[in-house]
């Protein structure tokens, strides 16, 4: 057991304890970055001039005429930048841009003393386009040939060996949807500046740091003038990893035009056509068995839907790549990824990054094919776990690949599957118009930023004079519990009770030079800092604790709230000792450090060992199906998740149901839809309302919820012996697809496959249903083939640029994604 | 406000309650959609019952004009109790695990805290089958959990479809349930819970005038026709449900706006010999309340109706008098062969809901004419059945809509009235199906005949919702989806 890992007698971590904002929460309490509106004096509020077309160049824009409305205060255009002009880390999103590029696409804002006044401002700003033709869909990329970054390839073994010598062999394509994140709480940054022309941002931001690095380059500023807090956000998801700053920077720059504080908040419409989304993605693919169903060959080409920029396009799609096999071992692949460039809100991070992208097409294809092979899906799928001794096609080991199978057999057992299994097939045989299905399917999601430099974070430990012990670090708080955990860090560090921490909101003057709180790192990284700073503050401690109890330092125990000797004897309390160390002029805080040990990656060749560990998690989901409008039913779901030695169980417990619900709901319910035709209207977003674009609500939560987390999960290289878990039990919800096409498949005889759009709307499934019964094929899918040739994956040209390596990449003023 | 006044005093009559709740500072409701879709705006208000007394009752802060609670009491969430005196509510919420990143959490303490009040909650009544799980078996069996009578209520009573208005986006909402359920019965000293055996404060003509126009609510009809006489081109507001999403969403201000949601000779009920009258102006849920189940096909509509939160302060005035074509009322009100009552200062006329609608948002009510009530024939037709098809089961809009009302005598229609939503301009009646039925046998044969006539009603099309083919496919299976019911039915009865 590592340093790191190793718990102490009666942790504070692994107690079952509640967010500790949730008693701010359901009063109302709690401040979001807009509920600081009110409270700050004079404030001015920002509101945008939307274009009306998916591409078009500006030749003229006038906002002489909005400043004619009363109470607008100020229009900001592009002459007003003092810095650059950008917004993006790539440096292909200009702030105001001349040629829009997506419908929807911010032109200019309006500063007004009322929201009303710069709503009425911006329909008064005078703008003429000439509209440029427009690529929407990804198919029309591919036809253009309109791709934008790095195009990487990963390769193992020999791809063409691998399909000579198999005995089944079947070729298809998929595209499937991307997904609003639907954060609850819309982007919101508000800007002062202070005496000193310091200033100071607040914005509802995943990544300060970066929120401050594009604010203080729009503004020609050095970073240090630039201060970005974030008391919390109502939601997160990788939405606010890198979509804020432009809109930090907007308001930042209207406070120092005006001298005024400056509020920008989007509603939710002009959230949605304007902030970026998961990305879709089209596949196609060859895939290779043998006559026992082991995988032999798998051969894919993965397209992206990036939308106008880069943003996080490329480490996303190299997560997706990286996650293709999901838990099961290929020995020959070939896997070519490529990002469109289409006309549509520039794709960011979501929830798993890629990772759930590149694991649901491997997914499809063993739901499509288990039919064929005619064996079925849960032994298809188990038959082809890793085991202990195999990598993956990027070449990092698969360490813990039992867990995969313990969490399966636990599954199994405890969701009393073949008991369930035999009733459904009874339940089928009687009901000529409602089928079940159920069925199981595994996660390995690696855990670091691929991008290496990423995984490092810090921490500020504060112990006052009176005892009590003030943390700040660099990640933020979106509801996932990070800010709970680092608590109880600290609290099992230093050996105090939980009531003794208190913890400070993030800000970049505190802990500078972060990392975005994403790729589920936060905890593993931030915990690994507040747990050094704690020990640092310890060390010197145990000196005075020694001399004070007349032991050897090594034999002082920290143990809530009480200093004393390991074995027991006489205690002194700690606000007794760190009040007597200070009198001894002991340092009593600390700056802590981490960063994970042990990663490399070749982004060129794909190739290394990006991930510092795999999370693991079975789900098992029983679903009812109505032949008559293709509605369904949750009936349902029985998980095992793998989140480590549990830092915070009621924490870990609502991560692993919440991220599941909302897979479901990429999966099953929530449709993007965008203008696909030729109208004026063409890119704009169709669904760009709570109204339109249907979340999962209390009729989707599974009626029965059973989540169990892995017990005798020890992780060895992670604080507290701990695992990530805010993105891999997402993917636990193709258990959810996967039932819903064996239930729609059980319309029609034995041993039908069938093709499933995604989302997997009733109407989906009403279409997936006909095709089961020999009916319709389904609108949206390309049927699967079998046999050569079938569909073969397109193969990157000779002139494509392939991913860089990222140390090229941060020789740039650019910075990096995920 | 929280139990002291607050001026309404230069508040624009546009004003939502809360953009006025978030300028006072009392910023624990949120806004998530501006459109009552995600309930993170959820405020309780003390609304009148049946009875006497006062039932707390959740809305939608976003759709509400503001000077519409002139005089009115109103509970947030910051109301309830402070972090360190929390709320039942609040207690059950935070420890376990029911809010997450917090935004939304404000909004389902209201609306859990009204259901936490309901009178009569804590003691379960026999479960009725979710009207919605048409279809699927209604009796529960040892090893069939997920059809347990009543999923969606608790042992304590607690109604899940109080909850159908709000949207978590983080917890996937077992936690949220599972705090729902935990629920007891409000102590003895409770304010909220003693303040229910008295009335609500009366509803007090009000006027409200600002830049942007004027709210006027006056105190009964004859008043009110005759503002509407004067500004023919008033808007009526009653829920408010449809003029906030105007106002948020499509930057409409109304210039004149007439509250009809409080005049008392909207809010009647009355079940006479020959047909029942519904006040024009009474929620939903005070419909629902009062019908108590003597239209049951009303009752299999209700819960699919949006959500609580919109059924609260939603009427059927406000759903015919909109004209939309996918209304969720009209559907099953033509399968009922409903009247509606319209109102002038020249008297009332009665037009068969059939005859209504003229066109897309058209309708034959004439300028200085309000809603006044809807008016149901009686008998009612025994077999009733109300097809929703939609993305998500609660609170969602229609693709398509079916209300059916049949009557059959001796396994043959003597009767079919079936309306349809969704497939047309309008809401209309499917009067081909319905003689490809009447006089014909209830078997399956006729009934794939008569399904196959009723694929081609309307004209549907393809949007966002649905395509034309899945519109025009499940208009086509709707008829045999009730006959399978039907036949599901009998098999248990006997």
């Amino acid at each position: 057991m590592s340093a790191l890992s190793e718990r102490p007698a009666n942790p504070v971590v692994g107690q079952e304890i509640p967010h500790e904002a949730a008693s701010l929460h359901v009063t109302g309490e709690a401040l979001y970055t807009d509920d600081l509106a009110v409270r700050t004096h004079g404030i001015l509020h920002a509101h945008p001039v939307q274009a009306p077309h998916a591409h078009a160049r500006i030749t003229r824009l006038d906002p002489s005429p909005a400043l004619e409305v009363p109470g607008v205060v100020r229009v900001l255009t592009a002459e007003d930048v003092p810095g650059v002009n950008d917004a993006g880390v790539k440096h292909d999103e200009p702030l105001f841009p001349s040629e829009v590029m997506f419908f929807g696409h911010a032109v200019c804002w309006v500063l007004g003393e009322t929201l009303e006044a710069a709503r009425l401002g911006s329909l008064a700003v005078e703008v003429d386009y000439e509209p440029l033709p427009s690529l929407v869909t990804v198919h029309e990329a591919i036809e253009a040939g309109s791709f934008q970054g790095g195009q990487p390839h990963m390769e193992r073994g020999d791809i063409e060996a691998g399909f000579a010598g198999a005995a089944h062999v079947y070729s298809g394509e998929f595209e499937f949807a991307g997904q609003e994140h639907f954060y609850l709480e819309t982007h919101c940054s508000i800007a002062l500046v202070d005496e000193n022309g310091q200033i100071f941002v607040q914005s509802s931001t995943q990544h300060p740091t970066e929120t401050q690095d594009i604010v203080a380059h729009v503004l020609g500023l050095p970073s240090h003038a630039v201060t970005v807090q974030c008391l919390r956000m109502g939601g997160g998801f990788g939405g606010k990893e890198m979509q804020p700053h432009g809109y930090a920077a907007i308001a930042a720059l209207g406070s120092t035009l005006t001298g005024r504080p400056v509020r920008l908040r989007l509603n939710r419409t002009q959230d949605m056509t304007m902030s970026g989304k998961r990305h879709g993605f089209h596949a196609q693919w060859r895939v290779a068995f043998d006559d026992t169903g082991r995988l032999q060959a798998l051969d894919a080409t993965l397209t992206s839907d990036g939308g106008w920029s880069l943003d996080l396009s490329e480490p996303v799609l190299a997560r997706a790549l990286c996650h293709i096999d999901n838990a099961y071992w290929i020995p020959n692949v070939r896997v070519n990824g490529r990002i469109a460039k289409t006309h549509k809100t520039s794709q960011t991070a979501f929830r798993g990054f890629g990772g759930p992208q590149g694991m649901l097409v491997i997914e499809d294809i063993l739901g499509r094919c288990a039919p064929q092979l005619g064996i079925d899906p849960i032994e298809l799928r188990s038959r082809n776990f890793y085991v202990d001794g195999q990598s993956t096609p990027y070449g990092q080991p698969v360490r813990h690949p039992e867990r995969v199978a313990i969490c399966w057999e636990q599954v199994l057992t405890t969701g009393d599957v073949a008991t369930r299994k035999a009733d459904i097939a009874a339940y089928n045989a009687s009901h000529e118009h409602s089928k079940r299905a159920l069925a199981m399917t595994p996660v390995k999601f690696g855990i670091s930023f691929n991008f290496t430099s990423f995984n490092q974070a810090g921490a500020l430990v504060h112990v006052y004079k009176d005892g009590s012990v003030l943390i700040t670090h660099g990640g933020t708080e979106m509801g996932q519990g990070l800010h709970t955990k680092m608590l109880q860090v600290a609290a099992t560090t230093l050996g105090v009770p939980l009531s003794t921490v208190r913890l400070a909101p993030t800000r970049t003057d505190k802990v500078p030079n972060t990392s975005a709180t994403a790729a589920s790192s936060g905890a593993d990284l931030n915990g690994g800092a507040v747990k050094d700073a704690c020990e640092q503050i310890i060390e010197r401690l145990r000196a005075v604790a020694a001399g004070r109890l007349g032991v050897h330092p090594a034999d002082v125990r920290f143990s809530d709230g009480h200093v004393g000797k390991v074995g027991g004897g006489a205690t002194v309390p700690w606000a007794d000792l760190v009040n007597q160390a200070y009198f001894q002029r002991i340092q009593l805080w600390a700056a802590g450090f981490y960063r994970t040990e042990g990663l490399h990656w070749d982004s060129s060749a794909m190739h290394g060992s990006p991930f510092k560990y795999f999370s693991y998690g079975v789900a098992a989901s029983e679903v009812e199906v109505d032949e008559f409008t293709g509605a369904y039913r949750l009936r349902q779901v029985d998980i095992v998740h793998d989140v480590g030695d549990s830092l915070s169980p009621l924490v870990d417990i609502g991560q692993v149901e919440g991220a599941f619900v909302q897979g479901a709901g990429w999966l099953t319910l929530e449709d993007l839809r965008w203008d696909e035709s030729d109208r004026p209207s063409r890119g704009r977003l169709a669904t760009q309302a709570a109204s339109t674009y249907k979340l999962p609500s209390f009729s989707e939560m599974p009626e029965v919820f059973n989540v169990a987390l892995l017990e005798r999960a020890h992780e060895d290289g992670a604080v507290y012996g701990s695992k990530a878990v805010g993105e891999p039990p997402l993917m636990l919800a193709f258990s959810v697809r996967e039932a819903l096409r064996e239930a729609a498949a059980a319309f029609g005889p034995a041993g039908t496959s069938v093709d499933l759009a995604s989302p997997a709307t009733p109407e989906a499934v009403f279409w997936a249903v006909q095709e089961a019964r020999g009916g319709a094929e389904p609108p949206h899918m390309t049927a699967m083939v079998e046999g050569a040739p079938g569909v073969v994956p397109d193969q990157p040209g000779a002139d494509a640029a392939p991913l860089r390596p990222r140390s090229e990449q941060a020789a740039q003023p650019a910075r990096a994604g995920t | 406000m929280n139990g002291a006044p607050r001026a309404l005093d230069g508040t624009d009559p546009s004003t939502t309650i809360l953009d006025w709740l978030r300028a006072q500072g009392l910023t624990g409701a949120k806004e998530g959609c501006a459109e009552g879709e995600c309930g993170a705006c959820s405020i309780m208000v003390a609304r009148p019952t049946e009875g006497s007394g006062t039932q707390w009752t959740a809305i939608n802060a976003c759709l509400v004009p503001v000077a519409a609670l002139d005089g009115q009491e109103v509970v947030t969430s910051e109301g309830l109790g402070r972090p360190d005196a929390l709320h039942p509510v609040q207690r059950e919420m935070a420890v376990r695990g029911g809010s997450q990143c917090g935004y939304c959490t404000p909004g389902f303490i209201c609306s859990m805290a009204a259901e936490y009040y309901r009178e009569g909650r804590c003691a379960p009544t026999a479960a009725t089958p979710d009207p919605s799980q048409n279809g699927h078996e209604p009796a529960a069996t040892a090893n069939d959990p997920g059809n347990a009578p009543d999923h969606e209520h608790g042992p304590n009573g607690f109604d899940l479809h109080a909850l159908s208005g709000n949207l978590c986006r983080c917890t996937g909402y077992r936690p949220i349930r599972d705090a729902a359920y935990a629920l007891g019965a409000p102590a003895d000293d409770d304010p909220y819970a003693a303040r229910l055996a008295a009335a609500p404060p009366a509803a007090r003509a009000t006027r409200l005038d600002g830049a942007t126009g004027t709210y006027a609510r006056p105190g009964d009809l004859t008043e009110a026709l005759s503002l509407l006489a004067d500004h023919p081109d008033a808007v009526l507001v009653a829920g408010a449900t449809d003029w906030g999403v105007e106002v948020n969403i499509r930057g409409a201000r109304t210039p004149f706006a007439i509250g009809i949601d409080r005049l008392p000779e909207l809010r009647t009920l009355s079940v006479g010999d020959d047909s029942v009258e519904i006040g024009a102006a009474l929620s939903l849920s005070e419909v629902e309340r009062g019908l108590a189940g003597r239209v049951p096909l009303l009752d299999k509509m209700f819960p699919q109706f949006a959500s609580r939160l919109i059924r609260n302060g939603a009427t059927i005035g406000g759903n015919l008098g909109t004209g939309s074509p996918i209304g969720d009322t009209p559907p099953a009100l033509l399968a009922l062969e409903a009247l509606v009552v319209l109102a002038s200062a020249d008297g009332e006329r009665e037009v068969p809901l059939a005859d209504y609608f003229t066109g897309y948002r058209q309708t034959v009510k004439r300028e200085g004419e309000l809603i006044r009530a809807v008016r149901i024939p009686l008998p009612l037709s025994e077999v009733t059945a109300f097809h929703k098809i939609a993305k998500r089961r609660f609170d969602d809009i229609s693709s398509v809509a079916v209300g059916f009302a049949l009557d059959l005598r001796e396994g043959v229609v003597t009767k079919a009235r079936i309306g349809l939503g969704g497939v047309a301009a309008t809401p209309i009646r499917a009067l081909a199906t319905e003689a490809a039925l009447e006089g014909r046998a209830w078997s399956a044969d006729v009934v794939r005949e008569a399904a196959a006539v009723m694929r081609a009603e309307g004209t549907p099309m393809d949007d966002h919702r649905a395509s034309a083919a899945y519109r025009t496919a499940t208009l086509g299976t709707a008829l045999l989806k009730l006959h399978a019911e039907t036949a599901t039915q009998q098999e248990v009865g006997a």
